[in-house]
């Protein structure tokens, strides 16, 4: 592989992304501005920035990979990333863009009028924006690494130096029109690099991924081990081995027999032609046949899981926090919906992209299930399949996709975490509004940052899907409930959010701390959407009820906003007294 | 034109009333603005309509799609069919869906405007 072009075509996204910001900075002007861009933004160029913002690296990389391992039960990943935005069009787009609040938080109180409950909404927005954020760095990392072989702490850092500079350089003006345009370099960064090895693969004979048999090796392949892996090996297989195997130092051949093996860091392995390849321990060693069907991966309880993950994206999108702050761009609620309609048009087309490149990875780059890092597959199938000097532009091409896919992500969670910090904690210390906003968007970044640094990293799709369950779990019921419930009060919203964040999150820490859990516990913990969305929502309905003498005065004032078109000639202004 | 019936009908003419005086119509979006009882239930049936199209929308989307494994996992003959070389499975969710959700969207979008320029007309008198 050529390293310098593939860093080329990273540092150009980068550059671009800075020189775009640099320009609209000397646009943005007010406070207004930095938050919200003065709501100026036209629908299908908000549309090309909440999706340039929502295609993480979990899409860009983490997708493709997870369907290379996992087959056909992982495409509810991009599937349900899609169907979000359906729910979000459907229940929540227009009347949230009319309720004139800027950010989440800002929706509780004037909805709920306690800025209790805003002081958790804030708490909450910043947890997600966390979670979400770390993977994109360890997917920096995991990128650079491959291409350039630097340390994986190397790639964390440089976007969050990027991703400050943007901000700070011109808050969300710059960062939605930074965004449109890498939503258009992701698609293309994607699209192009599947003609070409579709028909790399045609050139090939069309050699079917649906084998009877679990992928084998080609040729005669080299694998560098980087980080330390325990394989599973089903069938007695030569090795030729230099570095630590099985805790013992060798150089030359070998054989492994049936069970498990370890290899040390910076060991070589070499495989010869046709040998079935071992999983690394925890991957599925899945048949062709099994990889195409669904619910035949031999995991526990997968029909639970396949639900459970379809609940945690599809109610999830609607409560993440970046996402939803781009809707107050929009002039009016009517073009909120359009809006939200390109969006899941511009997603769906993006997502048509990882499942070839899943299918052709098997077949192409095995070795990714036996070193376990199947997020790689996009960076590293234009060389092993197209190859030649065409492959290495295109690798270019992806990564500077890459890098996009973690700069827009990592870039709308930190301008969100940092509205969100600025406004609930430095604003109240620090007077001049766009100086706290900049501290504001420093602490956003280091401490996920640090996180990064010390947390165990997960498959980036799974990560990601983990910040989907708390928003779930939280923002997702308080949302339905408070647009269309008009007797939910603040002590239920309380209740409801603070029962579903602390369940989320505490499953999502046992499952991550203990990821050998099996069984029932196993498959309730490592996706706990399932249970603790309708837990958060009737704890809601339940305390509300019991809790009716606080509806939120003034809340009939408060539904007239939510949801007659600005085209209606009534009292939009809303006060603590309800009237006038 | 039919022969027994040639004679006109006969009709009334009268002046315009003049003993009632006419009460000035209220504008609709007052009644809303005040929160009276008439107002409420404009709006209520807005939010009613409204809310209905979004679940129908979301129904229409979510249920097949929850449908979709229980059928594949259980059915192994609609596990093997194939659309070229293609699983079933693989052209529904890697590719139709897309543009299904689109449409559905699409649609929801008209008739959530629908209603409310139903809801404008109505209250603004037009």
């Amino acid at each position: 592989m050529n390293p310098t072009l593939a860093a080329a075509g990273m540092a150009l996204t980068v550059l671009i992304t800075i020189g775009l910001a640099a320009y609209s900075s000397r646009l943005a002007r007010t406070t207004g501005d930095f938050y919200v861009a003065s709501r100026s933004v036209p629908a299908w160029w908000n549309a090309s920035a909440i999706s340039g913002e929502y295609l993480s690296a979990a899409s860009f990389l983490g997708v493709a990979g997870l369907i290379m391992a996992g087959g056909a039960d992982a495409v509810w990943f991009p599937v349900g990333y899609a169907v979000g935005y359906v729910l979000l069009l459907a229940l929540v787009a227009a009347p949230l863009r009319r309720s004139g609040a800027y950010t989440l938080p800002d929706f509780c109180e004037a909805r709920l009028r306690s800025s209790k409950v805003r002081l958790i909404a804030s708490a909450l927005v910043v947890l997600i924006g966390w979670l979400y954020v770390l993977p994109q760095l360890q997917g920096a990392g995991l990128a650079l690494q491959i291409l350039l072989d630097t340390p994986t702490w190397v790639g964390g850092l440089l976007v969050s130096i990027t991703v400050l500079v943007v901000i700070v350089g011109g808050g969300m003006r710059s960062v939605t029109l930074v965004q449109g345009f890498q939503y258009w370099l992701k698609v293309v960064a994607i699209m192009v690099p599947v003609l070409f090895l579709l028909a790399a693969w045609r050139a090939d004979a069309s050699p079917s991924a649906l084998t009877e048999a679990p992928p084998t090796f080609d040729d005669r392949t080299t694998v560098r081990i980087e980080n330390p892996i325990t394989v599973t090996v089903s069938d007695p297989i030569s090795v030729d081995a230099e570095g630590t195997v099985d805790d013992v130092v060798v150089d030359g051949p070998l054989t492994w027999q049936p069970g498990e093996h370890t290899v040390a860091a910076g060991s070589t392995l070499v495989f010869p032609e046709g040998a079935t390849v071992p999983h690394l321990s925890g991957v599925p060693q899945l048949t062709g046949v099994a990889w195409g069907q669904p619910l035949q991966s031999g995991q526990e309880h997968t029909l639970y899981r396949t639900f459970a993950l379809m609940f945690a994206l599809f109610l999830g999108t609607m409560g993440l926090p970046h996402v939803l702050v781009r809707f107050y761009t929009n002039p009016d609620g009517r073009a909120a919906r359009r809006t939200a309609l390109v969006v899941i048009g511009l997603v769906g087309l993006f997502y048509l992209a990882p499942s070839v490149y899943g299918m052709l990875g098997r077949l192409y780059a095995p070795e990714l299930l036996l070193t376990g890092r199947t997020d790689a597959v996009v960076l590293l199938l234009p060389q092993a399949t197209v190859g030649g000097a065409a492959g290495q532009w295109l690798t270019a091409l992806v990564a500077a996709g890459a890098a996009a896919a973690f700069l827009a992500t990592a870039t709308g969670l930190t301008v969100t975490v940092a509205g969100v910090l600025s406004q609930d904690l430095v604003g109240k210390r620090v007077r001049n509004p766009i100086v706290s906003f900049r501290i504001a968007a420093a602490v956003a970044v280091l401490v996920p940052l640090f996180l990064g640094l010390v947390a165990e990293s997960l498959p980036l799709a799974r990560a990601v899907s983990l910040a989907f369950a708390v928003a779930a779990a939280t923002f997702s019921p308080l949302l339905l409930l408070g647009i269309w419930w008009p007797r939910l009060t603040d002590a239920g919203a309380a209740a409801g959010l603070l029962l579903g964040g602390t369940m989320a999150t505490v499953a999502i820490a046992v499952s991550t701390l203990f990821p050998d859990l099996s069984g029932w516990p196993g498959a309730l913990l490592s996706q706990p959407a399932a249970w603790a969305m309708p837990t958060a929502l009737f704890t809601m309905v339940i305390v509300s009820k019991r809790t009716a003498h606080r509806i939120t005065p003034g809340v009939d004032r408060i539904m007239i906003r939510l949801h007659t078109p600005e085209a209606v000639g009534v009292q939009r202004t809303w006060t603590a007294r309800g009237l006038r | 034109m039919s022969k027994p019936e040639q004679r006109p009908k006969r009709v009334v003419i009268t002046g315009p009333r003049r003993d009632v005086r006419r009460r000035p119509s209220r504008p609709v979006t007052d009644e809303i603005d005040d929160q009276t009882r008439v107002g409420q239930v404009y709006l209520r049936s807005l939010i009613r309509a409204q809310l209905l199209l979004g679940l129908s929308t979301v129904a229409l989307v979510v249920v097949p799609l929850i449908a979709m494994p229980l059928l594949f996992g259980f059915v192994p003959r609609i596990r093997e069919l194939q659309v070229g070389p293609m699983p079933l499975w693989w052209v529904l969710l890697g590719i139709l869906v897309y543009p299904a959700i689109l449409g559905v969207g699409w649609w929801y979008v008209r008739q959530a405007d629908r209603n409310e320029s139903q809801f404008t007309d109505l209250v603004e008198g037009r």
